[in-house]
């Protein structure tokens, strides 16, 4: 009985399934006993209420309003903004410079070619961290001191203690043109869309269109601009106490990661961008070459469209692997999640579970979520099969 | 009608020879032109000074920073600590433990990676399992009358190349595993393959390794300890056979249909048809993603200095801050890239050689 | 159910393997002369505390602690295993049973004794957080740093005190945050930060690692206690005694003149009080399950508190460190020590 049983494999996956889950389930169990009693026996303290705890320590960049007196709760954000700020300065860089660099590895130009391909083999090959290491350590902290900085115009100034740039401070009436800009943003994309659609059901785009996507985009804000008498200054960084005041600050902690992760992911996007370029059939830049387009746009029309279904895919990837790269952050001391929350917080309240599977959830949220949008865009643009 | 014969014309010029490919590839357009003059001139303004620093200016032997000039590269440091920066603080009398180590590294490579060489089964099983057993007893010693040495002491490239390599083979077969796992028609072995999967391939490494280091000795009886090396290890591990999974995972659907079914009608079970049929030919077809999976890993073995490890990077770093040293952190780094850089591009080459290999057949 | 089979006997695996030991719960004592070395967590570098040289021999105050405890319950001050720990894995190395003792510049704070489950077995340096700023900057007092970037280790006590500090002063301050000593005396000597703040000990340590220590000054300020001590685990009370005892009677031999050249000749004194300290006479060490003699190997092998402090930190060592508060409560300092009887 037993042995037929065995030998039917119906029967033999429910039971094997079963085992399966009764050792997860008694591993699981083993591992939370033992943290229980391990906890326990050793008095550390557990639950979430550290969250709401006053933090008592300062943290060197806030994009939200931050103090020593708010909460363990209030570092979390911090962290997590300072995470979702580098990882979207380096997915913007990285994808300009990698698509450059795509695009120049098929130039037809020998030497660009040869350059490209050197920066790819150069820098993909090296740790990322060792390249975060090398922008900070030695090249910008040898940069002089603030006194001694090196300056554009006097506006714009490079030292030590990071990049320093003029900041525009609107007054009310500013503040109306900075929204009329922004109305005027979303008025041109909704031309654009329409000109497409036009495009397509009648062959003929929409008349204009350059001038007046630019009419909105410049006269729309100078006109309320002037109309509500509104007023802008700059407000210029300037030497005070010990370093500069005023204006738009960029830690060197930012620009090293910012610069690594740029160039170290740029040059893996390359490669994607290399694929699917070539993966897109000679025939088709012949063809659209035999209906007299010219080279650009046959680049534009023909093969980028083609090659981002390609594309797609692995440089999604990419853009995961960039925001998981940038909690490398706590090497070098700039205040992401990571180096904020699961460091100096662990280590302040000490309580290491709640904290790193907090800090887990993070990212895996993040990593799901993109993974999800891109997916959707993928279906948007995959080839529509007849 | 032509009477005479036509004399023989000369060849058109400037197709073929060096000034013909000069002006095909590197001047045909206007824009290529100025592409060009810029790319030589940045290439002109950068690679003499370079070669004047990294060579020709450059202090190869000295005691102290003191000894380097500001015009030349400082390889004195380099050259001054190149014995810890391989073997980290391993007892000085016992090197030739780690040398061994390399030496066995060396052979099963060139055995498994060198077509000319025969046996690759048997280089296989030494690689797989005999080299990793005796590798671990040389060099922690406490067996057939070696001193103990303890993994704190071990350091440098030495504990990068040990982490890469278990990291490897233990990562491999788990990874096949979850691979199978993943393909599987059960549903509980399935999701549980999948939730382990995207769960480590969704988190960055460091938080892996900050879990290993901080959780993990929570999550053991008190009786046991591992010590920080093997946390280390045993975080990569779970991290890295997520991404083997899917690597192997690829391989898997690439392999037609048929011949699972052959083998269903052959009577053949599913172990014996996976082991014999579908994984071999799986495996050998996912040879370069596996090879890609492991530059990354070697790549990632430098995060362990996150944790406190002293592994190439980190020892370099430590130099770094050495007071004798000052100054001397470019030289430190490049040093360190360079290793990097040499084992990594060189096994991006050979998973490439396959690949056109493969596409040749 | 490869996998969970994988699951189960990976670490079943790893523990033959010969990076495991396994130690017995219960008596830290026992475990320690069972395996016959201590194991110690100390600072990965910190010249007068802890630090290897390039060998790989270790030295400083924290490392001769260990050694004496070594010396009194092995009988061996070189039968030690020295863990080097940063700040941020010191309290789960201890937790964990990685070490057996913690001997690593830590603040003695209510959080740690309370809810990390440690105890403090004693102080064996006064110290307190200083600040150092270049001298070009004309800074006479801490009061002068408001705006002013500062570097600091993550994950310390000084980090709280620094943002307590500034806050009650109404002042502002940047914190540039390393994650190693070494990384603050880094950033200092570049630039990136214009103040250096730590405990005062480290501030005099981290100044000869500087590229020109004669520009770096320390400021007067002292902006907080920082009793630094070794820990040990909760729920070991003969170990706890084993440690605090150990620093008790090395602050006692320098009370009684005993020192490591002398021990031989002290042990036929006749004063009652150093005859009680030699384990000549009196409590001896059976209470603490050591040996008769455990006293006199911790003099003997490593010396009394003020030859450990001078060797180290003190005149004989290039940090030349002021007794101040760590001179003896009767030489007008506040080191003092239960008597042995």
């Amino acid at each position: 009985m037993l042995l037929r049983l065995w030998r039917d494999s119906a029967w033999r996956a429910v039971l094997f399934q079963v085992l399966l889950i009764s050792l997860v389930l008694l591993f699981g169990g083993w591992i939370v006993d033992n943290t229980l009693t391990n906890l326990e026996n050793r008095g550390i303290s557990t639950g979430f209420d550290f969250l709401s705890q006053s933090a008592g320590f300062g943290i060197i960049q806030s994009l939200i309003e931050y103090n020593e007196s708010l909460s363990f709760g209030h570092t979390f954000v911090v962290g997590l903004l300072n995470t979702l700020l580098v990882s979207a300065l380096g997915i913007v860089f990285a994808t300009l410079l990698g698509f450059g660099m795509g695009v120049a590895r098929l130039s037809s130009n020998w030497l660009l070619a040869k350059v490209a391909a050197v920066y790819v083999e150069v820098f993909r090959n090296i740790p990322l961290l060792l390249q975060i290491f090398f922008w900070y350590f030695a090249v910008l902290s040898v940069l002089p001191s603030p006194r001694q900085s090196l300056s554009l115009f006097d506006i714009f100034f490079l030292n030590i203690r990071g990049v320093f740039l003029p900041e525009p401070v609107f007054d009310a009436g500013g503040m109306i043109a900075v929204w009329a800009f922004v109305v005027a943003a979303v008025l041109t994309v909704g031309l654009v869309l329409l000109n497409k659609r036009q495009r397509k059901n009648t062959g003929r785009p929409l008349p204009f269109l350059k001038a007046t996507g630019a009419l909105l985009l410049i006269g729309l804000p100078v006109v309320t601009f002037w109309l509500a008498n509104g007023s802008l200054h700059w407000d210029v960084p300037h030497l005070k106490g010990f370093g500069f005041k005023g204006g738009i600050e960029l830690l060197p902690e930012l620009l090293a990661l910012w610069f690594a992760l740029t160039v170290y992911t740029a040059a893996f996007i390359a490669e994607v961008v290399r694929s699917g370029i070539e993966s897109v059939s000679k025939g088709q830049k012949e063809a659209a070459a035999a209906l007299g387009l010219r080279p650009g746009r046959v680049m534009n029309l023909v093969v980028i469209p083609q090659a981002m279904r390609v594309i797609i895919p692995p440089l999604t990837n990419q853009y995961l692997n960039l925001i998981k790269n940038s909690s490398l952050a706590t090497a070098i001391g700039y205040p992401d999640l990571v180096s904020v929350f699961a460091g100096t917080t662990l280590n302040q309240t000490g309580q290491a579970i709640e904290v790193i599977a907090m800090t887990m959830a993070v990212y895996l949220t993040i990593s799901l979520t993109v993974s999800m949008l891109m997916n959707m865009y993928n279906r948007w643009v995959a080839l529509v099969e007849r | 009608m032509q009477k005479e014969m036509i004399e023989a014309r000369t060849p058109p010029i400037m197709t073929v020879g060096a000034l013909a490919w000069i002006k095909g590839n590197l001047f045909n357009t206007a824009t290529n032109c100025l592409v060009t003059l810029v790319i030589a001139y940045g290439l002109f303004a950068l690679i003499p000074p370079l070669i004047q620093w990294a060579f020709i200016e450059a202090v190869w032997t000295g005691e102290s920073s003191a000894d380097c000039t500001a015009d030349g590269a400082c390889w004195a440091f380099v050259n001054a600590r190149l014995d810890q920066f391989i073997y980290g603080f391993y007892p000085p009398e016992h090197t030739w433990r780690v040398d061994i180590f390399f030496v066995q590294l060396a052979v099963v490579l060139a055995w498994l990676m060198i077509p000319a060489i025969p046996g690759k089964k048997y280089g296989l099983v030494y690689g797989l399992v005999a080299m990793p057993i005796t590798s671990w007893i040389v060099l922690s010693g406490g067996m057939l009358g070696l001193t103990p040495v303890d993994t704190h002491d071990w350091g440098g490239l030495m504990v990068t190349l040990v982490l890469a390599m278990y990291g490897m083979l233990a990562s491999l077969p788990i990874g096949v595993l979850l691979a199978l796992g993943r393909r599987s028609e059960m549903p509980v072995v399935r999701t549980f393959c999948t939730v382990y999967i995207e769960l480590w391939r969704g988190v960055p490494l460091i938080t892996v390794l900050f879990m290993a280091s901080v959780m993990l000795p929570l999550f053991v009886p008190e009786e046991i300890v591992f010590d920080k090396l093997i946390r280390a290890m045993i975080g990569m591990v779970m991290f890295q056979s997520a991404y083997m999974a899917e690597v192997v995972r690829g391989g898997l659907q690439a392999i037609p249909k048929g011949q699972q079914e052959a083998c269903d009608s052959l009577g053949m079970g599913y172990w014996k048809s996976m082991l014999l049929v579908v994984l071999p030919q799986a495996v050998r077809m996912v040879i370069p993603g596996i090879v890609n999976t492991f530059i990354a890993l070697f790549k990632d073995t430098s995060l362990v200095l996150i944790i406190g490890l002293f592994d190439l990077l980190s020892i370099v770093q430590a130099g770094l801050n050495d007071p004798v040293w000052l100054g001397t952190s470019t030289e430190g780094y490049i040093f360190a890239a360079l290793v990097f850089w040499i084992f990594c591009f060189g096994m991006s080459r050979y998973s490439q050689s396959l690949e056109n290999k493969r596409q040749e057949h | 159910m490869l996998k969970a089979l994988v699951k189960l006997t990976l670490p079943a695996l790893l523990l033959t393997s010969a990076g495991l030991q396994a130690n017995q719960a219960g008596s830290t004592l026992e475990t320690v002369k069972e395996k016959g070395f201590l194991s110690c967590g100390v600072n990965t570098g910190l010249p007068g505390f802890s630090s290897p040289d390039d060998k790989g021999k270790w030295s400083g105050m924290d490392v001769d602690f260990c050694r004496g405890l070594a010396a009194g319950v092995l009988g061996d001050a070189n039968k030690v295993k020295y863990i080097p720990l940063t700040a941020k894995e010191r309290f789960t190395a201890l937790q964990s049973g990685e070490i057996d003792v913690l001997s690593r510049n830590t603040t003695w704070t209510l959080t740690r004794d309370a809810s990390l489950g440690l105890n403090f077995a004693g102080v064996s340096y006064y110290d307190g957080q200083g600040f150092m700023v270049s001298k070009d900057l004309g800074v006479t007092s801490a009061k002068q740093l408001d705006g002013a970037a500062v570097c600091i280790q993550s994950g310390t006590t000084s980090e709280l005190n620094l943002a307590d500090y500034f806050r009650t002063n109404g002042m502002k301050y940047q914190p540039v945050v390393f994650d190693t000593s070494d990384g603050t005396a880094k950033g200092f000597d570049s630039g990136r930060c214009d103040v250096l703040t730590s405990d005062q000990s480290q501030l005099y340590a981290l100044r000869l690692r500087l590229s020109n220590p004669g520009k770096a000054v320390v400021l007067p300020e002292v902006i907080s206690k920082e009793p630094l001590g070794p820990l040990v685990r909760q729920g070991d009370d003969q170990w706890f005694n084993i440690v605090k005892w150990s620093l008790s009677v090395m602050i006692n031999a320098e009370e009684l003149g005993v020192t490591s050249a002398n021990a031989d000749k002290m042990r036929s004194s006749a004063n009652p009080s150093i005859k009680r300290l030699l384990g000549v006479d009196g409590p001896k060490g059976k209470g603490m399950g050591l040996n008769d003699d455990w006293s006199y190997q911790v003099i003997k092998q490593v010396g009394n508190y003020s030859e450990v402090f001078e060797t180290n930190v003190g005149e004989g060592s290039p940090l030349k460190i002021e007794r101040g508060l760590n001179a003896l409560w009767s030489q007008g300092g506040i080191l003092y020590a239960p008597p042995v009887r």
